[in-house]
């Protein structure tokens, strides 16, 4: 055995295995990802962006989560969450590189990062798209099971929309996204129920976080079409957790970014960005 | 047998990285094997979209493929329509049961807008290692994404059940 590393032994010549990392794929090889006609390829982009984005950065706060649940299944829970929105994410962000390439950071020649790469470890906060209701730092466990809800409801059904989008790959990386947000708004919503209706310490964290992410709700309708459907399904969980819709009005700077991003992405892109010409 | 038919029968014989007692063919994640220009083309499809274990079935492909003699290969990713764990072959999921995994039961159809569940997930399953009808969930999140936990409660053991989507 090679002293230099200690996996070298147990790969048995083939160093293609992915548990320790040295090679990635496009993940849309060999998918037509010729724009069609009537699409406008600008905008195409922009709408992968963004939604790809938004599942990103919450994303990356969801891994933040990873060890600190309440319950090790729950740890588990927000990990699948966390998996299924960066592998959307990967496919987003490759669908709009591959629809206007003039998105894409251009690093140093010869620099091996692939597009979804380069958008996601090398733009600034003020180039990301997404919502605050992502980016916002994580609180206590009702902030997450809060921001889950809905961040899920809006993008599920944002994503049953896309499904039927010109472009047949966004509709079918939203097909997929639709299976994967359903269980996701399904636990937050039995956790929301749960909170509620738990103890008054859990109730009270529950309606603390409902306050402190409802100015931020309004932000994820990008097309006011979207509310009619999610209040519905929203009005649903409220009335079983019998918490009251929250009356706050929407804050203001829509389109702008906290903070809390540039802190999140700085952890985020440290080594990417470190390493232009690295191999993984 | 044809220069196809024998690249398919080989890209047939190649297991999922993460339950090796499945072939891809079996997890209905190789959706087509066809030879144009001397170029086998195999395409496959990923279980969820941040299935990690994408980048090895297409290396094993490649080199199963290229191994059994076929010079120039290529894998492509297909999108469309998304995978279901109804894909599964009746070989697959015995294949599953002798390893002591419990298959998935139909995936519910969905029509018009999804449905919120506010009830817990609820199936009726049989225990894969004593056939067992007394089982409880311990996890609906298990050890990848397509896996939930349960228990059986007469033999007692935990066994892993692959979820429907």
């Amino acid at each position: 055995m090679n002293d230099d590393s200690v996996y070298d032994g147990l790969l048995g010549g083939d160093s293609s295995q992915w548990a320790f990392g040295t090679d990635f794929e496009d993940p849309l090889a060999g998918v037509d990802t010729t724009v069609p006609d009537g699409v406008h390829a600008a905008e195409l982009a922009g709408l992968c962006l963004r939604l790809g984005d938004d599942a990103l950065v919450l994303s990356q706060r969801l891994a933040e989560w990873c060890s600190r649940a309440p319950e090790l299944e729950e740890d588990i829970a927000l990990a699948n969450f966390a998996l299924d929105l960066l592998g959307q994410a990967r496919l987003l962000l490759a669908r709009a590189a591959a629809a206007d390439p003039s998105i894409v950071p251009v690093l140093p020649e010869g620099s091996p990062v692939p597009a979804e790469d380069a958008l996601a470890f090398f733009r600034e906060a003020g180039q990301f798209r997404n919502v605050r209701m992502a980016e916002v730092p994580n609180g206590d466990f009702a902030h997450v099971v809060v921001r889950l809800l809905l961040f899920s409801l809006v993008r599920l059904a944002t994503l049953e929309r896309l499904t039927g989008s010109p472009d047949a790959v966004l509709a079918a990386i939203a097909a997929k996204g639709v299976k994967e947000l359903t269980y996701h708004r399904d636990w937050a919503g039995r956790w929301f129920v749960t909170c509620a209706q738990g103890t008054d310490e859990s109730r009270r964290r529950l309606l603390t976080a409902l306050d402190q992410l409802w100015p931020l709700y309004d932000e994820l309708f990008t097309t006011d079409d979207l509310r009619a459907g999610t209040d519905v399904v929203l009005d649903q969980v409220l009335a079983v957790a019998g918490v009251p819709r929250p009356q706050l009005a929407p804050l203001g700077g829509a389109g702008t970014h906290t903070e809390a991003l540039s802190l999140m992405l700085a952890e985020m892109q440290v080594v990417a960005r470190a390493h232009p010409m690295g191999r993984w | 047998m044809n220069v196809r038919e024998r690249a398919a029968a080989v890209a047939a014989q190649v297991r999922d990285p993460e339950m090796p007692m499945l072939t891809l063919a079996d997890l209905g994640v190789l959706r087509d094997v066809a030879v144009q220009d001397d170029v086998v083309v195999a395409s496959i499809t990923p279980t969820y979209s941040g299935c990690p274990a994408m980048a090895t079935m297409r290396d094993d492909l490649v080199h199963r493929l290229t191994d059994a003699g076929f010079a120039r290969v290529r894998v492509r990713v297909v999108l469309s329509p998304a995978w279901s764990s109804d894909w599964i072959t009746d070989a697959g999921r015995a294949a599953l049961r002798a390893a002591g995994l419990s298959p998935p039961v139909p995936a519910p159809a969905v029509t018009g807008p999804v449905p919120l569940t506010l009830g817990t997930t609820r199936r009726a399953l049989t225990c894969p290692r004593c056939g067992s009808g007394r089982t409880s969930r311990v996890s609906e999140f298990g050890a990848t994404a397509c896996k939930a936990l349960y228990r059986c409660d007469d033999c007692l053991e935990s066994f892993d059940h692959i979820k429907e989507i």
